[in-house]
């Protein structure tokens, strides 16, 4: 189970739908990818913002405190998504050993300001799950809407 | 002249368009040609001194440059150039 309680920062209007699923495929990857930091791929509709399919990744970087999402996967799921009238709309990524809170190396190396920075903590014994949107250096948690499909 | 898929971030400066056409007849010239058709995008996929930038992958149909020729790796017209992001990061 994952724990998506609020904080008392001031949250960004935007907001990230997807079923509970997707929640615990995300999960389930970093805990199976542990102690090496779990990555993947959201894919879905950008307008609505609401996430079709994870697509777990290897992490090439292969370590506890970096990831890597694999660049040739990325192509394979890039293009698939394509293919289906949908886009890669975000990543997720394990922190081990601290928050699910961006960290300066997430912020510093985001790829896209449209993307969705979904972070899974596995600091806890309970994997904390957040979701960030992050441009031009500033970070703004938004809210994760968990939806049936 | 070769198809150039473009991500997300670089669409903007080529009118929104997903895939342009450049002139080229390798990778390293096919990136010049995009920067100057599309001035926005200069400086975000090859550094000043000439190589590809890090956080840049580029793939030829689907082969990334890096274990090709890099930037001297070899284009036909009918071959697809793929722009993608890096996606890194971590707790560090």
């Amino acid at each position: 189970m994952s724990d998506l309680s609020t904080t008392s920062a001031p949250r960004a209007p935007s907001r990230l739908r997807l079923a509970s699923s997707h929640l615990d495929e995300m999960v389930a990857h970093c805990l199976g990818a542990y102690p090496e930091e779990g990555c993947g791929l959201l894919v879905g509709d950008a307008v609505t913002s609401t996430v079709a399919a994870v697509h777990a990744t290897r992490n090439v970087a292969a370590s506890a405190q970096v990831y890597t999402v694999d660049p040739g996967e990325h192509l394979r799921i890039d293009r698939t998504a394509e293919a289906e009238g949908r886009a890669v709309i975000g990543v997720f990524h394990s922190h081990t050993h601290t928050d699910a809170y961006p960290s300066p190396t997430d912020v510093a190396q985001a790829p896209d300001t449209t993307w969705h920075y979904v972070l899974v903590s596995l600091r806890q014994e309970v994997a904390s799950v957040r979701s960030y949107r992050i441009v031009d250096g500033a970070i703004a948690e938004e809210a994760i809407e968990v939806i049936s499909i | 002249m070769p198809e150039v898929n473009l991500p997300t971030l670089l669409r903007q400066h080529a009118g929104g368009e997903r895939s342009v056409s450049v002139e080229g007849a390798t990778i390293g010239e096919v990136l010049e040609a995009l920067q100057s058709e599309y001035p926005g995008m200069a400086g975000q996929l090859v550094t000043p001194d000439g190589q590809l930038h890090k956080f840049v992958n580029v793939y030829l149909n689907d082969d990334d440059v890096r274990y090709l020729d890099k930037l001297d790796t070899k284009v036909l017209d009918r071959d697809m150039v793929s722009i993608l992001p890096a996606v890194a990061g971590g707790g560090a």
